[in-house]
């Protein structure tokens, strides 16, 4: 991680030394897709009988990638276009995709449930339309999550989100909803 | 400036006098829902959380209605979970095999859900509650098991896009097809965090039913709500069933909305939503050849009784195209049990089609009429993803129960004209 740093740095030469103090920096390889990615599409209900995510990975965006939950690796970025986990509320949807190892999705918009059940998992999610543009699969994304930065090492241009409110940005340092309440507590 | 109907019922929940779109609220709910799915990890969070009873046992709703009767071992144990749950926290409103419905059908028919209520529901349906005027949202399992914890949760106050159905509808136009058109119109995601609200003449004429269906379908638009104002068709409704105080609140006429959005609702025909998304929507007489594999009329949707009648009106005296396999699923016993009295499931069993117990099944590709690779249904229900009633590579087309009926003894996609 530290080498990639420095290397985009020589590239650019500006942010390095903040960026490796930033302890939720996340960076990882691009999948991505198009409009509306359904949560029937991120996790079919024929496999909604379980709901670990040890088994719910295995189908991980069966039916519009295949490939997909076989081949992701830890730290992977998934992008999205418009409308991204549109459909119904299962939470298995992001509970697969954190599950696979996704460490960030960032998207143009997202659906709105969908937004809030990341969020309560705990897995990171940005909306930024100038990024998902902006993002090819296989390329290396840097994400500082507290300043809403998202960096394509391999195009060298930055892209700006907003950054969350406060409380939201609590529940993902917490890793969710019921480990932020109890951290509350 | 004043408020809209959805504005007012958040406002009056948070104990504020005035909210703006955009607001964050804390706010304590009326009831809160989750299903056989959505209900084991909400019980497994609710757990962590550590409060050991739920705030109100008469609050917490939880429904068997989505792989019941249980579908597989898997299925059952994830029952299970729910069941024991349910005994163990001595839930007053707990739905099995035998009592149980599709959930968005059942609790306003037993009076759970009343005007002016704020509802959350682990369910993306659960905006089927705003045809009694009140503030219904889907979430998820942790959302919900917060709230079973707390009672409260956080929402952001929507903004509100008004929708105006002028004129009257033409024969056998219904709810289903004035949200398919509204979705045509705006797609899948043009009320996004929104609230949406339905009024004007044609849906003032629409039955309880008809209404249901259309605040059913706002979240397909990616709406937060779907509310429509209370009548004496509203209070006709809920008068006999509601067990405790209501209140109906109103729109004020100078309240602000996003955009209002009028149309011509004697123009809209029967509509049809083709593969993969609730967005691509056609005219009935714009549809050519489309041959068909199955019918599924039901879901929370399209499976109250106004439908089945509307069903067998097209069916009776019909045989179902030998290709085709056409079941009907009544939303709940008591509609299932009216469809008897009423000589529904005897027409549709003489015109060869199947009546199940309510399941939630086929629309969700969860069994009770999966579809193989290849296939293709016409289907009352809310969804026509990729892949949603089945096999990847089979499709859906979504209608109302008029043109499914037809299609049924059709063979393929067609309207009641050509039947009857």
């Amino acid at each position: 991680m530290k080498e990639k740093h420095e290397a985009r740095s020589t590239k650019h030469g500006t942010r390095n030394s903040k960026l490796k103090t930033r302890n939720s920096n996340i960076k990882g390889k691009v999948w991505k897709y198009g409009d509306n990615v359904d949560t029937d599409a991120i996790i079919p209900a024929r496999y909604l009988n379980v709901s670990t995510p040890e088994e719910l990975v295995l189908h991980c965006m069966e039916d519009i990638d295949p490939d997909f939950a076989g081949a992701v690796q830890s730290g992977d970025i998934i992008v999205g276009g418009r409308n991204f986990g549109c459909g119904s509320s299962r939470e298995h949807a992001p509970l697969a995709i954190k599950g696979a190892g996704v460490s960030c999705v960032i998207a143009k918009t997202f659906a709105r449930i969908f937004y809030r059940n990341a969020i309560n998992t705990g897995l990171p999610i940005l909306e930024c339309p100038a990024a998902a543009e902006g993002s090819e699969t296989g390329q290396t994304l840097e994400i500082e999550l507290e300043t809403g930065r998202i960096h394509n090492l391999d195009t060298g241009q930055t892209f700006q989100s907003e950054p969350y409110p406060e409380f939201m940005m609590g529940i993902i340092r917490a890793g969710g909803l019921i480990e932020y309440t109890r951290v509350g507590d | 400036m004043g408020m809209t109907l959805a504005e007012k019922i958040l406002a009056a929940h948070a104990s504020l006098g005035k909210v703006s779109p955009g607001q964050l609220i804390r706010v304590p709910v009326d009831l809160v829902l989750a299903n056989d799915i959505t209900a084991p990890i909400a019980i497994r969070e609710f757990e962590r959380i550590g409060v050991g009873k739920v705030f109100d046992r008469n609050r917490v709703v939880l429904v068997a209605d989505h792989f019941v009767p249980n579908k597989d071992i898997k299925s059952a144990e994830q029952c299970k979970v729910m069941r024991d749950f349910a005994r163990a926290q001595q839930l007053t409103h707990y739905y099995d095999v035998g009592t149980m419905g599709i959930e968005h059908a059942l609790l306003p028919e037993q009076g759970l859900v009343l005007p002016g209520d704020l509802v959350i529901g682990a369910d993306s349906h659960t905006c089927t509650y705003g045809a009694l005027g009140a503030f219904a949202t889907g979430m998820g399992s942790t959302d919900i098991a917060a709230a079973m914890a707390s009672g409260q949760t956080w929402l952001k106050v929507p903004q509100t896009i008004k929708f105006v159905y002028h004129g009257q509808l033409q024969p056998w136009v219904g709810g289903k097809d004035l949200i398919l058109h509204t979705i045509g119109h705006i797609g899948v995601d043009g009320a996004l965090y929104a609230a949406m609200e339905f009024s004007g003449e044609a849906v003032d004429a629409l039955s309880m039913a008809g209404r249901f269906t259309m605040a059913n379908m706002a979240i397909e638009a990616g709406a937060k709500a779907g509310l429509f104002h209370v009548d004496e068709k509203t209070q006709a409704y809920v008068q006999p069933r509601a067990r405790r105080e209501y209140t109906v609140y109103t729109s004020d006429p100078d309240a602000e909305y996003a955009q209002v959005i009028e149309m011509d609702a004697s123009q809209i025909e029967l509509q049809v939503a083709f593969p993969h998304l609730p967005e691509n929507t056609r005219p009935l007489s714009q549809v050519n050849h489309v041959p068909i594999d199955q019918v599924v009329i039901g879901s929370c949707t399209n499976g109250r009784l106004e439908d089945l009648q509307v069903a067998a009106r097209v069916l009776a005296g019909h045989q179902v195209h030998r290709d085709v396999r056409c079941i009907i699923i009544p939303a709940t016993q008591a509609i299932y049990l009216e469809a008897l009295r009423q000589g529904l499931v005897e027409a549709f069993v003489e015109a060869g089609a199947v009546v199940s117990t309510p399941t939630c099944g086929p629309c969700l590709g969860g069994y009770m009429g999966v579809l193989a690779a290849g296939e293709r249904a016409i289907a009352t229900t809310n969804r026509n993803f990729r892949g949603r009633m089945g096999h990847p590579e089979s499709e859906v087309y979504l209608a109302g129960p008029a043109v499914a009926a037809a299609s049924a003894v059709l063979g393929r996609i067609g309207g009641p004209q050509e039947v009857l």
